[in-house]
């Protein structure tokens, strides 16, 4: 009982934080109208969030399972040396190679671009995504897809229309990983956007705190940190089994 | 790094045709292409650039030029940079202490299955879905005097009887950053821990048990050596982590008060940004890097 007691009072702890600021945002409703009006209008942000969001779990998925098909049921040369390469993205300090990044996605015509942002995400996923997926392909009975190459369909026939869904499970522990870190990251876009209206959500919900001598308007605020946080405390609720399967499979860092 | 390279898929090859066999290869080179270039162009290039920049005068904006090492040199010069690398590891050690206690704590306590649990370890996980920007903002205004509900509450109670400078001091705002990376990361690596903690097979305690060993003694002797590789990588996750603190500083501290709190990837972004001086923001980019992945190695080869 007593453990009871004491994992309650934690609860309540951790807990407490976002059952305030809910609460404070909530307080007096027109914290929401002032921050749809803030900048260029959180519409535009929110969008803007959306889109990397989305275009960072696309493809994160279609690099990552068209990878682990191949890292899984085919050789070819450079075939270690790239899943190397690609794990040793984790060993570099993820705030390291931003600054070089910025300059490089100027040569590309990526500078403050989502598209840019987006494909930094997906390279930044890739060594869990890319784990994630090869130990999927390579789980599944290799009787499923020579069933199919025997009918004479080809090796991409097979794998779309037979093995994805047989890893889907996978597919989703990479698409929710892939989202929260998108969604939630605060430092790449805030070096590789520089535009008022390219902002995403974190970055422009910070610089609400920073206007110049104006008072920080703090139920505004906390109505900034709710659009932030709901959608990721909602599909974590919905998904958490995939998430956690994200931590048993012992690819997050090996 | 104990990743492990498994069955490389050599049998599909074996004993095939080698025309086959080499539209295998070709086949294989297709499916893995996307990856090449997503690592090469935003990985590799950019790996291989921050080198160049930083034996560059490389301003924000105009024509860089080569002035190697002046970037290098003038590092011991630069006052914020060293103040943040005492800072950034007075940081590390106080963080990653407490974290792994927490967490460890927290581990314990859920780790049985019982009625009601999943519930609590989804509590002490969910701030961990909020990102460090939404966390930091939280914070920043739970703990403001005028609008925030701590201080009323202390208070209420005469734990306090005048508000608290909660970023106020640094002491102060080196207190309350931790504890909101604490609020934030606690959940995250209970989760690494339970894994760990569920890779124990129960006979081992149960022969303990009828050995007659007490709680203390099956957690020093059981539990812990046991957990080694786990408790590892959870070490290994914080420190690289904290060393490369920047969101939790930027947003709720802003580096203040007086500079107090600056942490090393601050500096950088300052010294890119603030002082449009790129080639001195990637020699510093190179330094770090250098420095955590020789960390990385080092703790990876000793702790496990």
């Amino acid at each position: 009982m007593s453990r009871y007691l004491t994992l309650s009072a934690l609860a309540v702890l951790f807990l407490y934080p976002l059952v305030w600021s809910g609460w404070a945002s909530l307080e007096d409703p027109s914290n929401y109208l002032e921050m749809a009006a803030f900048g260029e209008g959180v519409g535009t942000y929110a969008t803007n969030s959306i889109l990397v969001s989305t275009m960072t779990v696309a493809g994160t998925l279609v690099v990552s399972a068209l990878g682990g098909y191949g890292f899984a049921r085919f050789d070819f040369p450079g075939k270690n040396v790239l899943f190397l390469a690609t794990l040793a993205i984790l060993m570099v300090p993820y705030a390291t190679i931003l600054i070089p990044l910025y300059v490089l996605l100027g040569y590309l015509g990526l500078q403050n671009s989502l598209v840019g942002l987006s494909l930094v995400f997906v390279m930044f996923q890739l060594p869990f995504a890319l784990f994630m997926m090869r130990n999927a392909f390579e789980a599944l009975p290799r009787e499923l897809e020579e069933a199919a190459l025997v009918d004479g369909c080809g090796t991409f026939r097979a794998f779309s229309s037979i093995l994805l869904k047989a890893v889907r499970p996978a597919l989703i522990t990479v698409g929710l990983f892939a989202f929260l870190a998108s969604w939630n990251d605060f430092f790449a876009p805030l070096i590789l956007l520089n535009d008022g209206a390219s902002f995403t959500l974190p970055v422009a919900v910070v610089s609400m705190t920073q206007r110049t001598f104006g008072a920080v308007d703090y139920g505004m605020l906390q109505a900034g940190v709710m659009v932030m946080a709901i959608p990721c405390l909602v599909l974590f609720i919905v998904l958490q089994r995939h998430y956690v399967r994200g931590f048993m499979s012992g690819a997050l860092r090996g | 790094m104990t990743l492990t390279m498994t069955r490389s898929g050599r049998r599909a090859a074996h004993g095939a045709p080698s025309a086959r066999w080499r539209s295998r290869r070709i086949q294989g080179w297709l499916y893995a292409a996307p990856t090449a270039v997503i690592v090469g162009v935003l990985f590799l290039a950019p790996l291989v650039l921050v080198v160049w920049m930083s034996l560059n005068r490389w301003p924000l904006l105009g024509a860089p030029a080569f002035n190697a090492p002046d970037n290098y040199t003038k590092i011991a010069d630069n006052p914020l940079f060293v103040d943040a690398v005492l800072f950034t590891l007075k940081y590390t050690a106080l963080t990653t202490v407490l974290l792994s206690a927490v967490a460890l704590g927290l581990a314990l306590l859920v780790q049985d299955r019982r009625p009601g649990i999943g519930f609590f370890r989804t509590a002490f996980f969910l701030p961990g879905a909020v990102g460090f920007a939404a966390a930091g903002l939280l914070f920043y205004g739970m703990l403001n005097n005028d609008f925030g509900p701590i201080d009323p509450m202390l208070q209420a109670i005469g734990l306090t009887s005048e508000p608290v400078k909660w970023i106020g001091t640094p002491n102060m705002a080196l207190f309350s950053t931790i504890t909101l990376v604490i609020w934030r990361f606690a959940g995250f690596n209970m989760l690494i821990l339970l894994t760990g903690l569920q890779a124990i097979p129960t006979e081992v305690y149960e022969a303990a048990r009828s050995d007659g060993a007490n709680r203390l003694q099956i957690f020093t002797r059981i539990t812990l050596p046991l957990l080694r590789p786990t408790l590892a990588l959870m070490l290994i996750l914080s420190v690289t982590g904290s060393l490369l603190a920047f969101d939790q500083f930027f947003v709720f501290t802003n580096g203040g008060p007086d500079n107090s709190t600056v942490s090393m990837v601050m500096v950088v972004y300052r010294d890119a940004f603030f002082r449009f001086d790129l080639g001195g923001a990637a020699a510093l980019s190179v330094v770090l890097l250098v420095a955590l992945v020789g960390l990385n190695t080092f703790m990876m080869r000793r702790l496990r």
